[in-house]
């Protein structure tokens, strides 16, 4: 139930807590909800949990993770 | 980005692996807490990529090893009741109870529903009036938003035939409790990167600084784990012990605080048993008061016992990081996933049933 791969929103409904969207995982595409998430938008990917996002993912923090690697000398 | 492939790229792996073992000179164990993360070191054999004296601990990081027997009694017995529709992960269907397992019951004629969510519990429970909806709301910190949301959506809705028989677990308090042992062998720990992602890295600092560990937030896939790892080592060569976070990507300080916010509404602190570690301050969640109408126990009554005494299995020390699951004389003879004789081998999140999936025949050699 812990593991949880991010997917790529499609298209996004509702409001509060029942907010809710698309989300395609690698070509499955499930139903998520997005209460938690209240600044995802279309294109956005997000973490899901047990069919709930938990987070929206941050494009530039994952480029500073390389960019820190590359700076330490790790990849290239 | 796509947020996997570039995570699992062979080179910035054999480089971080190769960075590791410029950086230690001494021997350090280091622990993770995530049944994910157990099953990504197997299945990339990224363990076998660390220098000599880095070891990895595999800590209780599977919700379905540590709820407690007598909770999963409850789970069976609400199960047989009449009228009852009985919701639940399909991790917990064949672990053993010490009478029988909800798979049996299914078997037998109970209905008991696997589902992806408990929102698909409240979707039944609102579908199905006539009947009794329950939910077997298990899991750590990652679990607890969804479970949160279907109390609170069922209680909007007004419905009155949903509820929750809640076994939520806490992971910064077992940590201190692991740490509390004399005979601990842990020098770090990788914090598992989505029990950050709801609730932050604030609640680490204390123990980090009390007992001199580093605690570093890390995500699941091989680059995140290695550079985890790395982190880890870093602050233990140099002396260090620190909160760090290698998972920005998706951990945040704060966590998410609308998600904290809810389970917070919902949920309170409570005492809990572990499977295999014994009762825990605070380590666990139950319903307010305010939802009581919702609570599982209110309704079928409290959950009652103790742990049975333990047989041949050493699934206790290796949920404590004390035992590998191939130190044990029964992995891959007597206990496999087809026999187990211990829930760390029934979960296919635990750390036995990871040892066995992807190292199967070098332990059948042995």
């Amino acid at each position: 139930m812990c593991l949880a791969v991010p997917g790529r929103l499609t298209d996004i409904w509702g409001e509060g807590l029942e907010r809710t969207g698309r989300a395609d995982f690698g070509g499955v595409v499930r139903e998520v909800n997005l209460a938690f998430v209240p600044d995802a938008v279309v294109y956005d990917y997000v973490i899901v949990h047990v069919g709930v996002a938990i987070a929206r993912l941050d494009e530039a923090a994952a480029a500073r993770t390389f960019e820190t690697l590359n700076a330490a000398g790790i990849t290239e | 980005m796509r947020y996997s492939d570039e995570f699992r790229a062979p080179d910035a792996v054999a480089h971080l692996a190769k960075a590791i073992g410029e950086t230690v000179t001494r021997s350090w164990s280091i622990m993770e807490v995530c049944g994910g993360q157990t099953h990504a070191i197997m299945r990339f054999g990224l363990d076998q990529l660390l220098p000599e004296g880095v070891k990895l601990l595999h800590g209780p990081g599977c919700p379905v090893c540590v709820t407690p027997a007598a909770v999963l009694d409850k789970a069976v017995e609400i199960a047989g009741e009449p009228g009852v529709v009985f919701c639940t992960f399909a991790d917990m269907l064949p672990v053993p109870a010490t009478t029988g397992t909800l798979e049996e019951m299914k078997a037998s004629g109970a209905d008991v529903r696997p589902v992806y969510s408990p929102l698909d519990a409240v979707r039944i429970a609102s579908q199905e009036p006539d009947r009794e909806v329950v939910f077997f709301a298990v899991g750590f910190e990652t679990t607890a938003p969804a479970n949160a949301l279907a109390v609170r959506l069922a209680h909007d809705q007004g419905l009155r035939n949903f509820s929750v028989l809640v076994a939520q677990v806490l992971v910064p308090p077992a940590l201190e409790a692991l740490l509390a042992e004399p005979d601990h062998l842990i020098d770090g720990f990788l914090a598992a990167g989505h029990v950050c992602t709801v609730m932050g890295t604030s609640a680490y600092e204390p123990i980090s600084a009390t007992r001199h560990v580093p605690i570093v937030a890390t995500g699941f896939e091989p680059v995140d784990i290695l550079a985890g790892v790395l982190a880890a080592v870093r602050q233990l060569e140099a002396g260090e012990a620190r909160v760090e976070n290698v998972y920005e990507r998706a951990v945040a300080a704060a966590g998410n605080m609308s998600a904290r916010q809810l389970i917070e509404q919902v949920f309170t602190q409570v005492d809990r048993d572990w499977r295999g570690l014994g009762r825990i301050p605070a380590s666990g969640l139950a319903l307010r008061p305010e939802f009581k109408a919702f609570d599982a126990e209110h309704r079928f009554g409290p959950v009652d016992g103790h742990e049975p005494a333990g047989s041949q299995c050493i699934a206790g020390l290796v949920l404590q990081g004390k035992a590998r699951p191939d130190d044990c004389p029964a992995f891959g003879r007597e206990c496999t996933p087809q026999h187990p004789l211990g829930v760390t081998m029934v979960s296919s999140e635990g750390a036995c049933a990871a040892y066995h999936l992807y190292r199967k025949w070098e332990g059948a050699a042995v």
